[in-house]
């Protein structure tokens, strides 16, 4: 696989997101990055100031989830978009950075809220040598 | 779906005999074509919520069923607590009491259509729409605990509506049993700046004019009149409903193995209604719902302030406020008796019929009003709860047209701007800060609610009353 990317997949109602990488780090770095995409294009969002996450949970793929909805719930209270992330995991803790700007309608065009990652579709393996993370979120 | 999959019952009604763990059958309720097109996810999921721990008499379908997370969007599913019946966030949904009310204004669309534009305008200046807006009130700690407890009985005692309003919200504008204390500071801290806000996807504020009426001794009962107009608010819990839908999938999903539950699925996460875990989820979902008839109690206020810039002696009383991502304790006659049950409807109406003694006064005789909504280039529809909706899926019916196209199909297929073009050709005004948002939310995307709503008719899930369509529309 190629180097590290994101992408939308079907789902009927709402929008799957689907990062991969070299590493599961990467493939939640990219991720996080396909859900910004649903809202607004990544591009259009200047990466000024950061915030920081923790998560824990039991498993990988609910970390996923959780760091995931850590994003949501920091769009949503910060009204800001993020366009650059940063990921390290440690056993079943996740330490995650963000870095964006409070949103503004006529430049970004925010197209949906997100109201929270699902665990539809849900899932983080190895394919190929590449990570995946992927799970449906719902808008 | 393959129709050989079920057992037909009659034109309408569709049966999954019970197997493998499903300790109830399933049933769905739509015509042939419906059945047909229906994701196959739907039968894998009506399936999965038979097999939950104390559910009672069968798992449901609406005819506007689709794929949901865990139950599918369209399910109904009642559980007995004495059986070790679950709570499900996800039969409830991320957005907790998403719902629908409906105002009559009394104007004849003829005068609606001689300001259309500047209703639109001013009517999109003053409700709050779409990604990052703010309402206009900030709730301090204490506040948020009021409004959480009151719903929209708080919104009235702060001066957003009329008393009177209450009497025709379900739960008379107040669920009982609302514990703001389960509710997390992160889903407080949410919904801070949001409250009196529309929200985005297929959130709308439309006006729509009445079309054709159905029957005439109901419509005269709700005030409708063909030639007028009516204002239909789609909206829910915002950002405390999603938040609390989110941590509570979660602790639900830890928490199902320690009850011995074994999911098929992990978004069927549930707890027993008797634990710690269903009854935290228990006070902090009605809290949600307080939430969510607060605020359709506030954009009502601000809906008919904006009227009243143009039509200062308009009244809009509100029709009925219906809710459609909910749980709620409610008595129900199974097997010829009566029973108590927690009904889980996620994407469905209540549909209480006439004489129901949950019913304000004014819809004893005709049932509850049953509010449809379409898309924003379609009709919405008005229908009427049944006595025989009590025996069909314990009093509940359908919830609106349902997806049938992704949001990344519609978007390849469909231009914002092109579609609000299209759609002001066809006299219907379309106000969004997102272009993008509408053309995901294309009329196009979704089923015909037509089809749907005729389908709920036909089953005597709910009767028809009336047929709106849109004029202006306010998209998040």
């Amino acid at each position: 696989m190629a180097g590290p990317g994101w992408e939308h997949f079907h789902h009927v109602a709402d929008i799957g997101v689907r990062g991969h990488g070299a590493t599961v780090e990467e493939a939640f770095v990219q991720a996080a990055l396909a859900l910004t995409a649903v809202i607004a294009d990544p591009a259009s969002v200047s990466p000024q100031s950061g915030i920081s996450v923790e998560c824990e949970a039991p498993d990988r793929e609910l970390l996923l989830v959780d760091w995931l909805n850590a994003i949501v719930y920091e769009m949503a209270v910060r009204s800001m978009l993020f366009s650059r992330f940063a990921v390290t995991i440690t056993g079943q803790r996740l330490h995650g950075q963000a870095w964006g700007e409070r949103v503004d309608v006529s430049r970004h065009a925010p197209a949906v809220e997100v109201k929270g990652a699902t665990y539809t579709a849900l899932r983080v393996a190895q394919e190929g040598g590449a990570w995946v993370a992927q799970c449906v979120v719902d808008v | 779906m393959d129709l050989n999959l079920f057992t037909r019952h009659d034109e309408y009604r569709w049966q999954i005999n019970p197997r493998g763990r499903m300790r109830v059958p399933a049933v769905l309720f739509a015509d042939e074509r419906l059945i047909r097109e229906m994701d196959d996810k739907v039968y894998e999921q009506v399936t999965n919520v038979a097999t939950l721990p104390g559910i009672v008499q069968a798992s449901y379908a609406m005819p506007d069923a689709h794929w949901g997370y865990g139950f599918p969007i369209g399910g109904v599913a009642a559980f007995a607590p004495e059986e070790g019946g679950v709570i499900s966030a996800g039969g409830v949904g991320f957005d907790i009491s998403c719902g629908v009310r409906t105002l009559v204004t009394g104007i004849p669309a003829t005068e609606v259509l001689a300001v259309q534009k500047e209703l639109a305008m001013v009517l999109y200046r003053a409700i709050p729409a779409g990604v990052g807006s703010t309402g206009g009130l900030r709730l301090d700690a204490h506040e948020m605990d009021a409004m959480l407890s009151g719903g929209a009985r708080w919104a009235v005692a702060r001066g957003y509506g009329r008393k009177e309003d209450l009497l025709r919200i379900e739960e008379h504008g107040e669920m009982s049993g609302a514990e703001p204390d389960e509710v997390s500071d992160h889903a407080k801290k949410r919904q801070r700046d949001e409250m009196g806000t529309l929200g985005s996807g297929n959130h709308y504020l439309e006006v729509q004019q009445v079309m054709e009426i159905y029957d005439a001794k109901t419509a005269a009962a709700f005030d409708l009149r063909v030639g007028e107009v009516v204002v239909g608010i789609h909206c829910g819990s915002r950002g405390l409903g999603h938040q609390i839908g989110t941590e509570f999938m979660k602790r639900m999903a830890m928490a199902a193995g320690r009850y011995g539950i074994e999911l098929p699925d992990r978004e069927l996460a549930c707890a027993p209604l008797a634990s710690p875990e269903g009854r935290a989820y228990l006070g902090a979902m009605r809290a949600a719902i307080n939430c969510a008839l607060a605020n359709r109690q506030i954009l009502t206020h601000l809906t008919r302030a904006a009227f009243a810039e143009l039509f200062p002696a308009a009244d809009l009383a509100l029709l009925y406020d219906v809710s459609h991502n909910t749980c709620k304790f409610e008595e129900h006659v199974v097997e010829g008796r009566i029973r108590q049950l927690y009904i889980h409807r996620k994407g469905a109406t209540r549909a209480f019929g006439p004489g129901h003694p949950e019913l304000p006064e004014v819809f004893r005789d005709t049932g509850q009003p049953v509010l449809i909504g379409g898309t924003m280039g379609t009709e919405s529809y008005i229908l009427a709860g049944t006595a025989e909706s009590e025996t069909r899926a314990f009093s509940s019916a359908c919830h609106g047209a349902g997806r049938a196209m992704s949001r990344h199909a519609a978007l390849k297929k469909w231009r914002g701007r092109q579609l609000v073009d299209e759609l002001a050709g066809r006299g219907i005004l379309i106000r969004s800060p997102s272009s993008r948002g509408v053309a995901e939310e294309a009329p196009g995307a979704y089923k015909d609610v037509s089809a749907v709503v005729e389908a709920a008719h036909q089953a005597g899930l709910a009767r028809k009353v009336a047929r709106v369509e849109p004029l202006a529309c306010i998209k998040g």
